[in-house]
C-alpha cells in the first residue's frame, strides 16, 4: 500500500509548486481524488484487467467480423474460431447483402442518413432552448415543470405507438420522413432537456451574471455564453442519439413502415435472413455495414462522449 | 449560426427525400417495360376487370426478399393490362405489425394472412376493418379450390379470404441411391415406416434427422411433426376438434399421438444422425438439419416441401438414384389408405372495397394469377387452386406436392398450429414442444401445460 502512496505525494505537490496559493486549499480535495484516482488506475495490475476486460469485450465483435468474411457452408458448419483449420474468406456476403436486393442497398442507407440528421438535430436545438429556460429564466413552476419533463422519460415509449400513428393518420402524415422525424424528437426530448439542463447549471452564475451586467440579454447569453461551454455535452448528447436513431427499428416500422421510400437500413437488416430465417449467414455481412457509420461518428466525437456524459450527469 | 445549420439540415433532408421520391419513380418507370419485353401479355383474360389506370393497390405480406421479387414479377401482366399499380411492401414483422397499422386505420388494401387463425382474430378484433371477399373471388374461390381451403378463409360463414400459395408438409426427405442401394422400399404405412427405421438403425446407422431451432419460433417443426402424426394416429375428424378447442389440448389421444412421435424423435437410436443425441434436435436449426441425408449421416427428415430451398447448390432434387439427389416421399397413414395431408399456405384478405382492390384480390384468386407465378417463380412454389398448369411447376417435389394437393384421394388439413389462438400456436406450443426435447419433458407435461395455456374466451 505504501506504493502508490508515493507517487501520489509527489503529484500533489507538483500544482502546489506552480504557485496558485489561493486556490490551492479549494481544490486540492478534488485534485487529491482525481491524482489518487490516476494513480491507481496506472498500476500495471489495472492496466493489465483493463486489456484483459477490453479483449474480452472485444471477442464477440471480432467473431462477427470473421464470420462476415466466411463462405456460407462453413458459417453453418463450424464456428469462427475454427478459421485457422478451415481457411478461405470471401466478400460473398458483402456482395449479396449489398446488391443481392431488388433494391439498391445505397436507396436504404440514404433513408437512413434522411431519417437519423434531423432527428438528431431538431431535439438538440429544442432542448437546448429549453434546457437554458429552465436553468437560468426564472418563472412560475418552473421547478414542478422541469420535474414534469424529466419524469416524462419513464414513460415506455411502446405506449405511445398506436395513439401517435392515429395522430399521424389524421394529420396525413403516416408514411413519411416527418413521422420519424416528430417521433424521435419527441422520445428525445426529456433526456435532452434533462442533461443540458444539468450542464447548463453547472456554469459558473457568475459567468452569466457577469454578462448581463455588461448588458446581455438572453439570446446572446446563450450564444454567446453557453453554447461555446456546451460542445461536449452536445456533442455526448448527439452521439446518443445518433446511435439510438440509426439503430432503431420498431420506431422506423411502425410509423414509416418498410416501403422502400422511407425505410431505413435496420429495415432491410431485420429482412436479410430471408422470408423463413433460412438466409441468417448473411447478417454478420449486413451488421458490419449497418456499423460504419455509427462508428465514424463515435470515434470522431468519442472525446466529447466521456466528459460530457461525466458533466451532465453527475452533478457536484 | 446555429439556427442557420439547423435550417440547412433540414432543406438538405428534405432535398435528399425529394431525390429518393423521385428516384423511387423513375425505378418502378423503368421496370414496367423491362418486364413486358420480356414476354407479350395476353390481356384478354383481364378484360374483366376493367380500366384501372392510375389506381394502386398496396400490399402488405410477410414475404421478403428474394421471394418477394417473385410475387411482384407475378402482378406484372396484371399491372400492364388494367393500368393499376401494386405497391409491395413485405415484412418479417407482419404479424406484430398489422394490427398496429388496422388500430391506428392506415391499413394496407391487401394483406396475405399466413394463418387462419390469425384472420379469425383479425375479423373479431376489427370488424370493421376486414371486407368480406366480393362475388367474383367467391366465384373463384368455389370454383378452383377444395371445400376445405375455402373453409379456412371462411369466418362465421362468411369467406374473407382466398388461398394464395400452399405448401404440403407430409413429407419425409430421403436418398434416392441410399434407398435404392440397400434395397429400401418406400413406405405405405407408418408401421413400414418403423420397420423401415429399424431395419436402419439395426444395419448401425441412425435412421432420422431433425432440427427445431429457427430463432424465436424454435419450435414449430416439433409442432409439425405432432399434427402429422396426430391426423394419423387419431384421424382428421379428432385433429379438427384438438384445433378447434372442443376437445382439451391434453386429451388422451394426443398424448397418445405424441408418445408415437416420442418413439422416432426421443428415440436415442433413431435420431439425431449426424448431428448428435436426443437433445440435439434443439438447437439444430431446421432449416441445416437436413444435411445428413445427401452427406450420408442419416436416411430420413420429416419436412415440408418448401425445405427444397434449403439443400446446398450442389444436391439435385429428383426421384432418380444420383449422387448426391435427395428426394421425398408422402408421410404414410395407419393404412395405405389412409390418406391425411397436412400443409399450408397464405390467404389473400382486403381491408378496402375500393373496385380496382376487388379486382386484384379476383386476380390473386384466379388461374391466370397462379400460372403467372409459378412461371416467374422457377421452382419452390405451388398453390392449391385447381386451375394451376402442373406443367408450368419445374421442380419435382413442386409437381408431387401440387398432385397431392388436388388429388381427392388425400384429406387436406391445415397446419393447427396457425389455427390456434396465437398464445398457443405461436407461443406455447412451440416453446413446450422445444421443452418436450431439450429437457425431456413428459408427454402429459407438455399437453397439460399447453392446455393451461389456451386462452380463455
Amino acid at each position: 500500500m505504501s506504493v502508490p502512496s508515493t507517487p501520489v505525494d509527489n503529484l500533489v505537490d507538483v500544482p502546489a509548486e506552480e504557485g496558485m496559493s489561493i486556490q490551492n486549499k479549494k481544490l486540492s480535495r478534488i485534485e487529491k481524488r482525481a491524482i489518487a484516482a490516476r494513480g491507481k488506475l496506472s498500476s500495471p495490475w489495472a492496466s493489465g484487467i483493463a486489456i484483459i476486460i477490453a479483449v474480452l469485450w472485444t471477442i464477440p465483435t471480432l467473431g462477427l467480423l470473421v464470420t462476415s468474411f466466411r463462405p456460407q457452408s462453413q458459417i453453418q458448419s463450424s464456428g469462427w474460431w475454427t478459421l485457422l483449420s478451415n481457411p478461405g474468406l470471401t466478400l460473398d456476403n458483402y456482395d449479396e447483402v449489398l446488391f443481392g436486393s431488388s433494391t439498391k442497398f445505397a436507396t436504404y442507407f440514404v433513408n437512413s442518413l434522411v431519417i437519423t440528421l434531423p432527428a438528431v438535430v431538431i431535439p438538440i436545438s429544442l432542448a437546448l432552448l429549453a434546457a437554458y429556460a429552465f436553468a437560468w429564466i426564472e418563472f412560475k413552476g418552473r421547478n414542478v415543470l422541469f420535474v414534469a419533463v424529466f419524469a416524462l422519460q419513464v414513460i415506455p415509449i411502446q405506449v405511445t405507438l398506436i395513439p401517435l400513428l392515429s395522430q399521424y393518420v389524421k394529420w396525413g402524415i403516416s408514411g413519411s420522413f416527418w413521422t420519424l422525424w416528430l417521433s424521435h424528437s419527441i422520445f428525445a426530448l426529456p433526456l435532452a432537456v434533462f442533461l443540458l439542463h444539468n450542464f447548463m447549471k453547472e456554469i459558473p452564475a457568475s459567468l452569466v451574471e457577469a454578462a448581463r451586467v455588461d448588458g446581455a440579454g438572453h439570446v446572446k447569453i446563450f450564444f454567446r455564453v453557453l453554447l461555446p461551454l456546451l460542445t461536449p455535452a452536445i456533442a455526448s448528447f448527439a452521439i446518443f442519439q445518433f446511435l439510438w436513431v440509426w439503430n432503431d427499428l420498431l420506431v422506423a416500422l411502425t410509423f414509416a413502415g418498410g416501403t422502400t421510400n422511407v425505410a431505413p437500413l435496420t429495415v432491410r437488416i431485420a429482412e436479410l435472413s430471408g422470408t423463413r430465417g433460412s438466409s441468417w449467414y448473411l447478417l454478420s455481412a449486413g451488421a458490419f455495414i449497418s456499423i460504419v457509420v455509427p462508428l465514424i461518428v463515435f470515434l470522431s466525437l468519442q472525446r466529447y462522449f466521456v466528459r460530457g456524459l461525466l458533466a451532465g450527469s453527475v452533478k457536484g | 449560426m446555429r439556427s442557420m445549420t439547423r435550417r440547412s439540415y433540414a432543406a438538405l433532408a428534405t432535398g435528399a427525400a425529394f431525390a429518393l421520391i423521385l428516384a423511387g419513380c423513375s425505378d418502378s418507370g423503368n421496370k414496367s417495360p423491362d418486364a413486358s419485353s420480356t414476354g407479350k401479355v395476353d390481356c384478354a383474360a383481364y378484360k374483366q376487370y376493367g380500366d384501372l389506370k392510375g389506381k394502386t393497390v398496396s400490399v402488405y405480406t410477410s414475404i421478403v426478399d428474394p421471394e418477394s421479387k417473385q410475387q411482384t414479377d407475378s402482378y406484372i401482366p396484371f399491372e400492364t393490362c388494367t393500368g393499376a399499380k401494386i405497391a409491395y411492401e413485405g415484412s418479417r414483422e407482419f404479424e406484430s405489425q398489422l394490427p398496429v397499422r388496422l388500430s391506428a386505420k392506415t391499413a394496407p388494401d391487401i394483406a396475405y394472412i399466413p394463418q387462419p387463425g390469425f384472420l379469425k382474430s383479425l375479423v373479431a378484433d376489427f370488424p370493421d376493418a376486414v371486407k368480406p371477399a366480393p362475388q367474383a373471388v367467391i366465384d373463384n374461390a368455389t370454383k378452383y379450390y377444395s371445400e376445405a381451403w375455402v373453409n379456412y378463409g371462411t369466418v362465421d360463414g362468411k369467406l374473407y379470404a382466398t388461398p394464395l400459395g400452399a405448401n404440403v408438409k407430409s413429407f419425409v426427405w430421403y436418398s434416392p441411391k441410399e434407398f435404392a442401394d440397400n434395397g429400401y422400399t418406400i413406405p405405405t404405412t407408418w408401421d413400414e415406416l418403423m420397420t423401415l427405421s429399424q431395419t436402419i438403425a439395426d444395419s448401425g446407422r441412425i435412421p432420422w434427422c431433425a432440427g427445431i431451432e429457427s430463432g424465436t419460433a424454435t419450435g414449430w417443426p416439433a409442432t409439425d411433426w405432432l399434427e402429422d402424426v396426430v391426423l394419423r394416429t387419431a384421424g382428421p375428424d379428432v385433429y379438427d376438434e384438438w384445433v378447434n378447442h372442443t376437445i382439451p389440448f391434453n386429451d388422451p389421444k394426443i398424448v397418445e399421438a405424441l408418445a408415437t412421435v416420442g418413439d422416432v424423435l426421443k428415440n436415442p437410436a433413431y435420431v439425431n444422425g449426424g448431428l448428435g443425441d436426443v437433445q440435439s434436435i434443439a438447437t439444430a436449426p431446421w432449416n441445416e438439419a437436413g444435411n445428413g441425408i445427401p452427406a450420408g449421416t442419416c436416411s430420413l427428415m420429416r419436412a415440408a416441401n418448401f425445405y427444397q430451398a434449403n439443400w446446398a447448390t450442389d444436391v439435385t432434387v429428383a426421384e432418380k438414384p444420383q449422387d448426391n439427389g435427395v428426394y421425398a416421399f408422402y408421410l404414410p397413414g395407419k393404412t395405405a389408405d389412409d390418406k391425411p395431408l397436412l400443409g399450408g399456405g397464405e390467404f389473400v384478405t382486403a381491408f378496402s372495397d375500393r373496385p380496382e382492390v376487388q379486382a386484384f384480390q379476383a386476380y390473386l384468386s384466379s388461374p391466370e394469377w397462379a400460372n403467372e407465378k409459378a412461371k416467374v417463380t422457377g421452382q419452390g412454389w405451388i398453390s392449391a387452386n385447381s386451375g394451376l398448369d402442373a406443367s408450368l411447376l419445374q421442380s419435382p417435389i413442386d409437381i408431387m406436392s401440387y398432385k397431392l394437393l388436388t388429388d381427392p384421394a388425400y384429406t387436406f388439413r391445415f397446419d393447427g398450429s396457425d389455427q390456434m389462438p396465437a398464445a398457443v400456436g405461436a407461443g406455447s406450443f412451440w416453446t413446450e414442444m422445444t421443452d418436450w426435447i431439450a429437457t425431456d419433458k413428459s408427454d402429459e407435461a407438455v399437453l397439460t401445460a399447453i392446455e393451461k395455456s389456451w386462452p380463455a374466451s
